[in-house]
């Protein structure tokens, strides 16, 4: 399949117009768990041009039941691992790794992406990143979730605007440390929500 | 008035880092909106609610 091929097929879908917004984006994809490993397939899938792969953990066989890896990468950086499975989904698409764990000190990693995804597990990681993002970048959207753990609803997972550039998916309630577990749809769920989201953003549709 | 989370509550003069407290919230796991504008967390003590602010105040929760 050539570059040519696989444009094509996208803009047929898409439109030129969309996917020309699509091709020139600029995603960050922060952690890439439950939540981070299915957006960025999504996105991936959608045609986004280059996608920003951050995450410093390693596959494990617990990650199995709700993340996008297989048995083969098990023990593969999931950077390296989510790599590989979009260049057999989404060969053109221009995917940046950062094997480290995103602080303060150095989210500077994710300058260069106009929209940035929170796709971490732990509650204060979260709110780090949605703050640090929003401090020192005025001009990003950060997309972000909260709440997904459990079997509860689906219809529970939603998507909500603060102010101009934050979205936050999730049920904003159900903890992990409560649930005990997560499971895969409802992690997928929330993860549309993102990823959908981004491409509103991108398709210059703000409202939620 | 200040409307926080929807609610409008009584609580003009304290700030945002009262608040907070007062309601039991861990700083470190939040995010608070001001009038459309994520809030820096360095002017949590030094903000006063006014009347007519409003206020959404996230707590986020682990998983993903």
């Amino acid at each position: 399949m050539t570059k040519a091929e696989w444009l094509d097929a996208l803009e047929q879908r898409h439109g030129a117009d969309l996917q020309r917004k699509f091709s020139s984006a600029c995603v960050a994809v922060c952690g890439l768990g439950g939540l981070g490993s299915n957006v960025a397939i999504s996105l991936a899938r959608a045609g986004v041009g280059t996608l920003l792969l951050i995450d410093f953990d390693r596959v494990d066989i617990s990650n199995l039941h709700r993340q996008q890896y297989s048995i083969s990468q098990l023990g593969m950086y999931k950077t390296e691992a989510m790599k590989r499975t979009l260049s057999e989904i989404s060969p053109y698409c221009n995917a940046i790794t950062h094997t480290v764990k995103l602080t303060e000190e150095n989210l500077s990693l994710i300058a260069d992406c106009s929209i940035v995804c929170e796709c971490f597990d732990n509650a204060q990681c979260k709110a780090m990143l949605v703050n640090g993002v929003a401090e020192r970048y005025h001009e990003k959207y950060i997309v972000s979730a909260s709440g997904m753990s459990g079997l509860h609803r689906g219809n529970t997972i939603q998507t909500k605007r603060l102010g101009k550039r934050l979205y936050i998916c999730g049920d904003g309630m159900s903890d992990v440390a409560d649930d005990g577990t997560l499971f895969a749809p409802r992690v997928m769920l929330c993860a549309a929500h993102q990823a959908n989201t981004v491409l509103r953003i991108i398709a210059s549709k703000f409202e939620v | 008035m200040v409307k926080i989370n929807g609610e409008e509550l009584n609580v003009a003069g304290r700030t945002v880092a009262q608040f907070l407290a007062e309601r039991g919230y861990d700083v470190k796991r939040v995010a608070v909106e001001l009038n459309g504008d994520i809030l820096p967390k360095a002017q949590y003590e030094c903000t006063v609610l006014q009347d007519g602010d409003s206020v959404e105040i996230v707590s986020f929760v682990g998983g993903g």
